[in-house]
């Protein structure tokens, strides 16, 4: 009975040792050579392989990455943290991208717009579309069924009492789940530091857009000639920025007739070229509207009826406290 | 001579008429999860075909040498996976060395021929039917081989399907499922070719 106990002992520990003898001589015999930063960046990253990087999971992102592929802020999750991370790991400074933040191109809830219909049915906004495009009157606006609220992996987003969706910047990861969820297309990414908003998608001509909505972009191009950085262009009866050329000056929001675009910066309320300047003629290039007069190597002067306020002059002067700006608030 | 024609019976009658995957219906999981294009199936193909034949061999002579010299036949299981597991771990190895590209497209499903029910199925059939050393090797190759065959034939075939214009219920996964089922409704076709 005994003899059973120690031949299989015996026999199954013979066995094992033997195989992994044979294993630890072929793993010697076929060692690949791995980057073993490919592991360093395997172990920084967050680790919930949800693809918002374009690659298959975590770990192909930080292959990718040290193959040189993957951009270093290519994890929007991580966010700028990480990319500090990797790019000592990398031994590369790490071009910090901006942290960008989802923003709903739409301001129509249910007070601004009309709903001529009711839906009763799944709630889901790709369902209510099917159903004849979905009950608001305006056929380019949010359906305020949430599935962007679904679609978030990380509880960001919510529908307010309006019916719109609120993204909370704090949480939000521009992992671009929700862009994509969107049947109406109407979310984007864009940079946290970006201030001004056209919300609204509507390609309606303005007359359509009056009727149907309070704040909808009627296509009346005012926001076009005030923008001192031809920033802004109409695609389709839609005012779009150019969100590599806007300032965050905040004219086009002033001027705006129905409120449309929005803007969340401070807006300049005195501009003024102090005693510190040096005569570099820097601003009176700069100036869009050819407010700033002034000669080489002499302080210039700001004439405040022409000025705009965008704040082109205080970005491009290069000596420091040479133009005060004063903000509203 | 009449060893020979054992030989080449069993080999045709392991291929065609009992092929391990179309009619003992094992290792369905890579079956169905590398046949998306015939060149990663055939290699998936030649992996497990490897795999099995050293299997048969070192199957049997723990199976005789160890096991029955012992008289511990209840150590078949734990016996036989260790040896699976060691096997594809060194295939594994042996892969990731000489073809990256070919490790990178089997993916998961190249340890997962560790916990592949054919190859386990083998090993259990080779005492079960009593063959002896020669017969053993013969059998894993040619289960492999059937295992080879069957998936570069769905491969082909779902290859020629990315064209063809199926309904949209029955994309992906379903029609590859019909598909399968269609395969082993033919393969029945060669029941009572060979005896043995």
């Amino acid at each position: 009975m005994d003899s059973i106990y120690i031949y299989s002992l015996i026999s199954m520990g013979g066995l094992g040792a033997l195989l992994a003898a044979g294993l630890g001589f072929a793993a010697k015999t076929f060692y690949v050579e791995r980057d073993q930063r490919i592991n360093q960046v395997d172990d920084v990253l967050p680790g919930v392989n949800c693809g918002a990087c374009g690659y298959a999971g975590c770990s192909s992102f930080a292959e990718a990455l040290v193959a040189g592929d993957a951009p270093i802020n290519g994890c929007p999750v991580g966010g700028d943290k990480l990319a500090q991370l990797l790019g000592e790991i990398m031994g590369s400074t790490a071009v910090v991208g901006e942290k960008k933040i989802a923003q709903v191109l739409c301001a129509g809830g249910r007070k601004e717009t009309r709903h001529p219909a009711e839906y009763r049915g799944i709630q889901s906004c790709r369902a209510a579309m099917m159903v004849s495009g979905g009950t608001k009157s305006c056929q380019y606006g949010c359906l305020g069924l949430g599935d962007c609220v679904t679609a978030c992996p990380f509880g960001a987003i919510m529908i307010s009492d309006n019916g719109l969706p609120v993204i909370d910047p704090e949480k939000c990861t521009a992992c671009n789940k929700c862009v994509l969820a969107c049947p109406r297309e109407i979310i984007t990414l864009v940079a946290q530091s970006k201030e001004n908003h056209i919300r609204c998608s509507s390609c309606d001509p303005g007359k359509v857009v009056r009727k149907i909505c309070e704040v909808g972009c009627i296509g009346c191009r005012l926001c076009v000639k005030t923008c001192p950085v031809d920033a802004i262009t109409m695609e389709n009866n839609l005012a779009v920025i150019d969100y590599s050329k806007c300032i965050n000056c905040g004219l086009c929001a002033d001027k705006c007739p129905t409120g449309a675009i929005e803007f969340n910066g401070r807006q300049i309320a005195e501009i003024e070229i102090t005693d510190k300047c040096v005569g570099c003629t820097r601003c009176v290039k700069a100036c869009p509207v050819a407010a700033i007069s002034g000669e080489l190597k002499s302080r210039h002067v700001i004439a405040q009826d022409k000025c705009i306020k965008c704040g082109i002059c205080y970005e491009a002067c290069k000596v420091k406290g040479a133009i005060s700006v004063q903000y509203l608030d | 001579m009449e060893q020979f024609t054992r030989i080449i019976l069993l080999f045709v009658s392991t291929v065609l008429v009992n092929n391990f995957v179309l009619i003992r219906f094992l290792g369905i999981c890579p079956f169905l999860g590398i046949s998306k294009q015939v060149e990663t199936a055939f290699s998936m193909g030649l992996a497990t075909t490897f795999v099995m034949t050293l299997t048969g061999a070192a199957t049997w002579l723990i199976n005789t040498f160890i096991l029955e010299a012992l008289q511990l036949p209840f150590l078949q299981y734990v016996s036989f996976i260790m040896v699976i597991a060691s096997l594809v771990q060194f295939v594994e190895m042996f892969i990731k060395k000489t073809s990256p590209v070919l490790y990178k497209a089997l993916g998961i499903y190249l340890p997962l021929i560790t916990t592949n029910c054919a190859i386990l199925g083998l090993a259990l059939l080779i005492p079960l039917n009593g063959y002896n050393f020669i017969e053993s090797i013969v059998f894993g190759f040619s289960a492999g081989v059937g295992f080879t065959l069957a998936i570069v034939l769905l491969a082909g075939l779902r290859e020629t399907l990315e064209f063809g214009d199926v309904p949209e219920v029955l994309k992906g996964v379903p029609i590859t499922l019909i598909l399968a089922g269609i395969m082993a409704m033919a393969f029945m076709g060669f029941s009572g070719l060979i005896s043995i």
